[in-house]
């Protein structure tokens, strides 16, 4: 059902945890859905220097939540929005179809995530450009 | 552990298949003597079939090509066959999806359908059966137990509330059959399902035992096979095998009932006593030898089948995330759970195959998937920090 890389990344998940002094938060999705994530970013020179997730789901919500991380690490908050949830999907060779909306979340988050962290210092358009 | 989903052959039906599949091949309607070998082998079968369930006799059992198909003739066959009497149906929210469509469906032909709630047992509510119940009712559907929380109903007191309303009584059997002992005389069933996979034989064949006297119409026109309600040249080797399986269940339910209610309470105990906020589902004690039905806290039960199935053991799940749509299952929904705590179920459906050492392996390995996949999660509770 899932492809090789989608088991890699439930079975070790790259950055899982928290950053309790994050920067910005981004949660999206709810448990009664059955699928919920939590995206933490540390920000330095508008870059991602540290992320970490959280994801209540099934193994395509851990596996996107975990490929996003690693996705989005290191890049730029511009270059991280335009992480789309069909390049998560990409990176992990596929997703089945019906995970394709419900659980496909984690992009949603990291954007959140960044939302949050503009929103807090004040900053927008500008780091979009 | 998951065999809800599907049972393997018992080597032994599939030794009572073969001459049937190499040797017999006479049409059992025939007049000629090849035809005799199947014509008995057929009748056999549902004499073997009759006796596990205390049939009045063998011709009150029509063979099927499953429990899918007993449970949509039971329904539409009846319902047609009595709209004279009336247009009114019950059956329960914890229905299979083959009762609950085709009940769904004769609704657009003027039908009236009633489900009853359950409570959080998951045992049908008797006082809303009685409630329910009118001279317009022709036929009540209840499950004999659902194999996704376990439970058993209590037949024969619906059969006398049912029949103190002079409908009919149809039980679909598919998860019980060949685990507890059904009696249709003493229970009071008039119509009831059963699937040869469920007792280790064949898939592709079921049975429905249609008391004699009840009023219904066939469901397959054609040359009259099956006393006319169901034509087709039968399925010979599949209802030999049947017959086998249900030989092998009547004499052998007992001693490996009796097994795995041990195995089913020594894994529901390990379960819950090793591993927090883990709770059954359906009843403890009346519920079928082989389900263990489980749910925890703040995880997801895909997950949980994944990281099982990683480490070599099958489960299933009524988890939204296993199945085609996106809603948990409506039989967890129904006994009253939230959508967050459906969500993390694991369903054990025990079988022949299945060892002491197999539940001991199980239990020794989910404390740590659950504690995994918790750390993964967002919504672990402070408590559960370590």
């Amino acid at each position: 059902m899932y492809t090789q890389k989608v088991m890699e990344h439930f079975k070790n998940p790259r950055n899982m945890g928290e950053i309790p002094d994050a920067d910005g938060v981004g949660t999206v999705g709810n448990p009664v859905c059955g699928d919920m994530m939590s995206i933490y970013i540390k920000v330095k020179d508008n870059s991602i220097a540290d992320i970490k997730f959280k994801t209540f789901g099934c193994g395509a919500a851990i596996a996107t939540s975990s490929m996003v991380t690693e996705l989005a690490k290191g890049k730029t908050l511009k270059e991280a929005l335009k992480i789309t949830r069909g390049d998560v999907a990409d990176a992990l060779e596929g997703l089945p179809p019906i995970k394709m909306h419900c659980s496909n979340l984690a992009a949603d988050a990291l954007h959140a995530a960044i939302e949050d962290y503009l929103r807090k210092h004040k900053m927008g358009e500008e780091v979009k450009k | 552990m998951d065999h809800i989903a599907g049972k393997p052959v018992d080597s032994r039906v599939l030794e009572a298949m073969l001459p049937y599949m190499k040797f017999f091949y006479g049409n059992p309607s025939s007049i000629h003597l090849f035809s005799q070998e199947t014509r008995q082998g057929l009748e056999e079968a549902r004499t073997k079939v009759a006796e596990l369930i205390n049939a009045e006799g063998k011709d009150s059992i029509i063979f099927t090509s499953g429990a899918t198909e007993s449970n949509n003739m039971a329904i539409k066959c009846v319902a047609y066959r009595n709209k004279d009497k009336g247009t009114h149906i019950i059956t329960s929210s914890i229905e299979h999806m083959s009762i609950i469509n085709p009940c769904k469906y004769l609704t657009t032909k003027g039908y009236k359908v009633t489900f009853l709630p359950v409570d959080q047992y998951g045992f049908v509510d008797l006082n809303s059966l009685e409630k329910e119940l009118s001279n317009e009712t022709i036929l009540v559907t209840i499950i004999y137990a659902n194999g996704e929380i376990g439970t058993i109903q209590p037949i024969a007191e619906i059969s006398r509330i049912v029949h103190g309303k002079n409908a009919y009584l149809h039980v679909d059997a598919t998860a019980v059959n060949g685990q507890i002992p059904i009696d249709v005389k003493k229970d009071g069933i008039d119509l009831l399902t059963l699937s040869s996979n469920d007792m280790y034989g064949p898939k592709g064949v079921g049975a429905l035992y249609i008391r004699k006297g009840t009023r219904i119409e066939p469901l397959i026109h054609g040359g009259g096979q099956e006393r006319g309600l169901r034509s087709g040249t039968e399925n010979l080797p599949g209802t030999v095998g049947f017959g086998k399986a249900a030989e092998i269940a009547k004499n052998e339910m007992h001693t490996e009932s009796e097994r795995l209610k041990r195995l089913r309470d020594k894994l529901i105990k390990g379960l819950l006593e090793n591993i927090p906020y883990s709770f059954l589902n359906g009843h403890p004690t009346e519920r079928l030898p082989d389900n263990v039905a489980v749910r925890f806290s703040f995880i997801e039960g895909e997950s949980i089948l994944l990281s099982l199935d990683m480490m070599g053991v099958a489960a299933s799940s009524g988890s939204a995330c296993t199945a085609k749509t996106l809603e948990p299952s409506h039989v967890l929904l129904a006994v009253g759970l939230k959508h967050e705590m459906a969500h993390g179920s694991a369903l054990f459906t025990l079988g022949r195959q299945n060892t002491e050492e197999e539940v001991d392996y199980v239990i020794s390995i989910m404390p740590d998937i659950i504690r995994r996949l918790r750390q993964i999660s967002p919504l672990t509770p402070k408590e559960l920090k370590e």
